[in-house]
C-alpha cells in the first residue's frame, strides 16, 4: 500500500511539473466562453433526499395544485396517468374526480368520429396543445417542454471536486434544485455587459442562456393551498419542484426502501463470506 | 479435451455420474476447471475481477433479456417504452437501473482487471493470446455499450450515435459509404435503431463466447501472480475450490455493495440528464459527452486539433483514438523486459502509476468542453499515453535494473510472512494445504 | 475441558459459518430472482386498463349477438328470442356435459319483465378459439376449430370442450347499459 501511495504521489508531482507550461500557453489565447447558468442552483432541503428520503404527500398535492393551476396551461405531463395520483395520497374517489375534471379525446365512435369525454383514471394527462406546431405558434416559436421527466432532464454540472463528494452525500436533487432556482430567479436586473434578447426574460439560473422565452410564471398567491400553507413564491416553487420530481421518478421512495434492505443483506452476506474465506484460508499460508 | 484430462482427478462415484462421464465428460471438465484447477496461493484481491466480470456479464444478459421483453425498437416508441418500463412494469425501474448502472460497473471491473494485468505483466509470454482475447472482449464491450446507450432514444443517445458513426467519415473516399452502411440511411433513424437493438442483443453472446476462449487460454497457461514467477511445484498452488471461489465470492459481494449503492441511491449519477429528453434531430445538446467509460478516448479524439501533412485533424483524431486501442493488442511485444511483475520493476512501477493517473486525467478532460487550456492538457496527456506504449515500454525493459526475484512463489510467501512477523512457522512449506487443519 | 470438546466446538463454529453463508446465498438468489419473474406479470398500465367497461345495448334486437372486449379478451353479449329461451330451458340434463341450470345464465335490466340477455366469454373452453354464432335447434355456438357446440346460454353440449363458457362479472346498470367487469352498479 505504501508503495502505491508513493507512486501516486510521484505521478501527481509529474503532472504538476507539466501543467504550469499548459497554463502559461493558455493565458495568451484565452477567450471568454460563458458557461450557463450564470448562477448555480440554490440547494434546498428535500424530504426525498438521502438514503431514507420519502416524498411528502402533502407537498406533492400542493405541487400538483400549482402545476394544475399554473404550469399546465402550457406544459404537458403526458407520461403521467391519473391512476398514478393514488401515490399522492388521494383516494379512489378523489382520483376519479380529478380525472373527470379533464376532458379527454377518445374515439372513433360508431360513427367514425372522435369525441371528448370526461377523463378516467386510466387516461394520461391531456396536453394543452394539439401538436408541436400549435405549441410553437402559441409561444412565440418556443415549445414549452413536457414536464413528465423535467426533474431528471435538468441538472447543472457540479464540477470537480463536488462530483466526488456527491457520491458520498448521495446528492441527486440537481433537477428540483434547478427548477426551484429558475422559478424564483426572475426579477433580477442583468449585469451591464449582459445583453437580453428581445422577447426573452432574463434569469441567471437558466441553464442554456441568459434569458428564456417563459415569462415569470409564479409570483406568490397564484393558488390557494387546501392545507392552509401560505402560498409564497418560494413555497410554490418548492412544492411544484417536488411534484415534478415525483412525476419523473414515481418509484423513488420504494427504490430507497428496497435499497436499504438490499444493502443490509449484502453487507451481512459479505461479512459471512469474509468469515468463511478466513476459515478456508486459515489452512494455508498466503 | 486433453488439457482437462491432464490434471484430471475427477472420479465419478454414482452410477449416473459414470454413465455421463463416459459419454460427455462435462462434469469432469467443470470439476477440473473450477474445482481441482490449481491457482497460485499468493493471488491478491486484484485477481478477483475475472470472477466479478463473469457475473456482471451474466447479470447484464439476464436484465437485458427481460428488458427486451418490454422495449420497442422504433424511433416513435423507444423512449416511451423505456418510460413504461420505469413507471409501469413490475420492478421495471430496478431492472433498468441494474442494466444501465451494470454497464458502468462492468467497465469499472474491466478497467481494474486490465490495470491489474498491466501491473503484474499478465500480457507477457506465454499469455499473449490470453491478453489479445481480453482486448477483443473489451472491444466488443465498447461496441455493446455504445449501441445500448442509443436504445433509450434520448438526446444523448441520438447525438452520441451521430457523432460516433461520424468517425468513419474521417476516412477519405470510403468514409461516407461506411457511415451510410452503418446507419442504413443518411442520418440516425429507424433502421439504425433497429440494427443497433439487434446487435446489442447479439454481441453479449459473442462476448460470452470469447470469454470461454479467454478462460480456456487461461487454464492452459495458468494464472500469473504478484511475483510474476511461474508455478514450479505443487506447494505453489492451492485448489480453485474452495480457496479461490470463496475469495472471489467475498470480493464479488463487496463489489455488489458498491454496485447496489449506485443502483438504489444514485441510479442517474453516471448518466446524463439530457438522455431524459426524447431524441430531437433538430436540436443538439450544449455539451455532447459519451458515457464515462469512453471519456479518455474521447479526450484523445478531440486533442488532435492540427493537421499533420496529408492527414487532417479529423482523421488524425480518429486515427489516434483507434490507435490508442490498437496499442493494447501489441502490448505483449512492446514490453521488452524479462521480468513480469511491476513489484520487481521500480521504474516500470512509477511509469505505470503515472499511466493510470494519466488515464483518469484524460477521462476528466473528456468531460470538459474542448477549449482553451483543456485542449492543451489533453494533448500532453495523449502524448504520454502513446509515449508509455511506444517508448517507455520497449526502452525500459532494456535499461531497467530489476530487484532480486524470489526463487519460487512459496519462498516469496514465506519470506513476506516472516517479515510481517506472521505466526505461522515453516510447517506449511512442504505440507500441501489439504493435509493441514 | 478436554481437547476433544474444543475440537468439537471449533467444528461447530466452522460449520455454522459455512451453513449460514450458504443459506444467505440461497436467500439472496431467491430475492434476486423475484424481480425477474415479477416483471412478466401484467404491468400497472395493463392492470389499470382492466377496469369495468360500459356497453350501450339499446340497439340490440332479440336474436342478435355482439362481441365486446374487457381486459383485452372478447365476450359475447347475446339477446335471445323467446324460441331460443324455450329451447334451452327444455334441454334435459342428460344432454349437458357440464350440467348447470339455464335460468341463472340469462339476465337483463332490473326494470324489464323479460330476461333475455346472455353474457359469456367468447373464447371456447377447449383451446380458446371464438365459436361461431349459430341457431339450429338448441345449438347456439359452434366452434370452428375443433367442433365444440354450445347452447344459447353457452353451456357445452358436445365436442372436446370440457366446461361451459364462463360468465364475466357483469351488471345491467340501467335499461340500455351493460357493465362488464363488476357485479355492482
Amino acid at each position: 500500500m505504501k508503495h502505491v501511495i508513493a507512486t501516486i504521489g510521484a505521478a501527481a508531482l509529474a503532472m504538476a511539473l507539466v501543467l504550469p507550461g499548459a497554463n502559461a500557453a493558455e493565458e495568451e489565447g484565452e477567450q471568454h466562453t460563458v458557461h450557463y447558468p450564470l448562477k448555480k442552483p440554490v440547494e434546498q432541503d428535500w424530504s426525498f433526499a438521502g438514503p431514507f428520503g420519502k416524498y411528502d404527500k402533502g407537498q406533492l398535492q400542493r405541487g400538483f395544485k400549482v402545476y394544475a393551476n399554473v404550469c399546465s396551461a402550457c406544459h404537458s405531463l403526458k407520461r403521467v396517468a391519473f391512476r398514478d395520483f393514488h401515490e399522492l395520497g388521494y383516494s379512489e374517489e378523489e382520483v376519479d374526480a380529478i380525472a373527470a375534471g379533464y376532458d379527454v379525446e377518445d374515439g372513433p365512435n360508431a360513427d367514425g368520429e372522435m369525441f371528448t369525454r370526461p377523463g378516467l383514471p386510466t387516461d394520461y394527462f391531456p396536453s394543452p396543445y394539439e401538436n408541436e406546431e400549435q405549441a410553437k405558434v402559441a409561444n412565440n416559436g418556443a415549445i414549452p417542454p413536457d414536464f413528465s421527466l423535467i426533474a431528471k432532464a435538468r441538472g447543472v454540472e457540479r464540477g470537480f471536486p463536488l462530483f466526488v463528494f456527491d457520491v458520498f452525500t448521495q446528492y441527486a436533487e440537481g433537477g428540483p434544485d434547478y427548477i426551484y432556482s429558475l422559478l424564483t430567479g426572475y426579477g433580477e436586473e442583468p449585469a451591464e455587459h449582459v445583453v437580453v434578447p428581445d422577447g426573452l426574460y432574463y434569469n441567471p439560473h437558466f441553464g442554456s442562456g441568459v434569458a428564456l422565452a417563459m415569462a415569470q410564471p409564479l409570483y406568490g398567491d397564484d393558488v390557494e393551498y387546501d392545507d392552509g400553507t401560505p402560498a409564497t413564491i418560494e413555497q410554490e416553487a418548492k412544492d411544484v419542484a417536488a411534484f415534478l420530481m415525483w412525476a419523473a421518478e414515481p418509484h423513488m421512495t420504494e427504490r430507497k426502501e428496497m435499497g436499504f434492505r438490499v444493502m443490509l443483506f449484502l453487507i451481512i452476506f459479505a461479512a459471512f463470506l469474509y468469515l468463511a474465506k478466513k476459515q478456508v484460508w486459515s489452512r494455508v499460508d498466503h | 479435451m486433453s488439457t482437462y484430462e491432464a490434471h484430471g482427478t475427477y472420479t465419478p462415484t454414482s452410477g449416473i455420474g459414470k454413465w455421463v462421464d463416459a459419454r460427455m465428460p462435462l462434469p469432469r471438465m467443470m470439476y477440473d476447471s473450477f474445482v481441482a484447477y490449481p491457482v497460485p496461493r499468493n493471488l491478491n484481491y486484484a485477481y478477483t475481477f475475472g470472477g466479478i466480470l463473469s457475473f456482471m456479464l451474466i447479470s447484464q444478459i439476464l436484465t437485458g433479456v427481460v428488458l427486451a421483453m418490454h422495449y420497442v425498437a422504433s424511433t416513435g416508441l423507444a423512449f416511451t417504452s423505456v418510460e413504461n418500463i420505469m413507471r409501469d412494469v413490475n420492478h421495471g425501474w430496478l431492472l433498468r437501473y441494474m442494466h444501465s448502472n451494470g454497464a458502468s460497473f462492468f467497465f469499472v471491473a474491466v478497467y481494474l482487471h486490465m490495470f491489474r494485468g498491466m501491473y503484474y505483466g499478465s500480457y507477457k509470454a506465454p499469455r499473449e493470446l490470453l491478453w489479445i482475447l481480453g482486448c477483443i472482449i473489451y472491444l466488443l464491450m465498447m461496441a455493446t455499450g455504445f449501441m445500448g446507450y442509443v436504445l433509450p432514444w434520448g438526446q444523448m443517445s441520438f447525438w452520441g450515435a451521430t457523432v460516433i458513426t461520424g468517425f468513419f467519415t474521417a476516412f477519405p473516399v470510403v468514409g461516407q459509404p461506411i457511415q451510410e452502411l452503418l446507419l442504413g440511411g443518411y442520418a440516425v433513424g429507424d433502421p439504425t435503431l433497429n440494427r443497433f437493438f439487434s446487435l446489442h442483443y447479439l454481441l453479449p453472446f459473442m462476448i460470452a463466447g470469447v470469454v470461454i476462449l479467454h478462460v480456456w487460454a487461461l487454464h492452459v497457461t495458468g494464472q500469473t501472480n504478484p511475483t510474476g514467477i511461474e508455478v514450479k511445484s505443487k506447494t505453489d498452488t492451492v485448489a480453485f475450490t474452495p480457496y479461490a471461489t470463496i475469495k472471489d465470492a467475498f470480493a464479488m459481494m463487496v463489489f455488489f455493495v458498491v454496485f447496489a449503492y449506485f443502483v438504489f441511491y444514485l441510479p442517474n449519477y453516471l448518466g446524463h440528464p439530457d438522455n431524459y429528453i426524447e431524441a430531437n434531430p433538430l436540436v443538439t445538446p450544449a455539451h455532447i459527452v459519451p458515457e464515462w467509460y469512453f471519456l479518455p478516448f474521447y479526450a484523445m479524439l478531440r486533442a488532435i486539433t492540427f493537421n499533420v501533412g496529408p492527414i487532417d485533424s479529423k482523421l488524425g483524431g480518429v486515427l489516434v483514438m483507434f490507435g490508442s486501442i490498437a496499442l493494447l493488442f501489441i502490448m505483449p511485444w512492446l514490453d521488452t523486459s524479462k521480468v513480469r511483475s511491476a513489484v520487481y520493476r521500480p521504474w516500470y512501477k512509477l511509469f505505470f502509476w503515472i499511466f493510470v493517473a494519466n488515464a483518469i486525467f484524460l477521462g476528466w478532460l473528456g468531460s470538459k468542453p474542448a477549449e482553451g487550456v483543456y485542449t492543451m492538457m489533453a494533448q500532453i496527456a495523449t502524448l504520454y499515453y502513446f509515449v508509455f506504449f511506444l517508448i517507455i515500454l520497449p526502452v525500459l525493459g532494456l535499461i531497467e535494473t530489476p530487484r532480486r526475484l524470489p526463487n519460487s512463489i512459496t519462498e516469496a510467501v514465506l519470506e513476506r510472512n516472516r517479515k510481517s512477523g506472521a505466526q505461522q512457522v515453516a510447517s506449511g512449506t512442504a505440507a500441501s494445504p489439504e493435509t493441514r487443519g | 475441558m478436554s481437547e476433544e470438546t474444543i475440537t468439537a466446538d471449533e467444528t461447530t463454529r466452522r460449520d455454522f459459518i459455512y451453513v449460514a453463508t450458504g443459506m444467505l446465498g440461497v436467500v439472496g438468489a431467491a430475492g434476486l430472482a423475484w424481480p425477474f419473474i415479477d416483471q412478466m406479470r401484467p404491468d400497472a398500465a395493463v392492470r389499470a386498463a382492466g377496469q369495468p367497461v360500459d356497453i350501450d345495448i339499446s340497439s340490440i334486437e332479440p336474436g342478435a349477438a355482439i362481441i365486446v372486449t374487457w381486459r383485452g379478451k372478447p365476450y359475447f353479449v347475446r339477446r335471445l328470442t323467446e324460441a331460443e329461451i324455450g329451447a334451452v330451458t327444455e334441454l334435459p340434463e342428460s344432454d349437458l356435459k357440464d350440467p348447470a341450470p339455464a335460468e341463472p345464465r340469462i339476465g337483463g335490466p332490473a326494470d324489464e319483465a323479460t330476461k333475455d340477455w346472455v353474457v359469456v366469454a367468447a373464447n371456447c373452453t377447449h383451446l380458446g378459439c371464438i365459436p361461431k354464432v349459430v341457431d339450429t335447434g338448441a345449438d347456439g355456438w359452434n366452434c370452428p376449430c375443433h367442433g365444440s357446440v354450445f347452447d344459447f346460454t353457452g353451456r357445452i353440449l358436445r365436442g372436446p370442450a370440457p366446461i361451459n363458457l364462463p360468465q364475466p362479472p357483469h351488471v345491467f346498470a340501467d335499461a340500455s347499459t351493460l357493465t362488464i367487469g363488476t357485479d355492482t352498479v
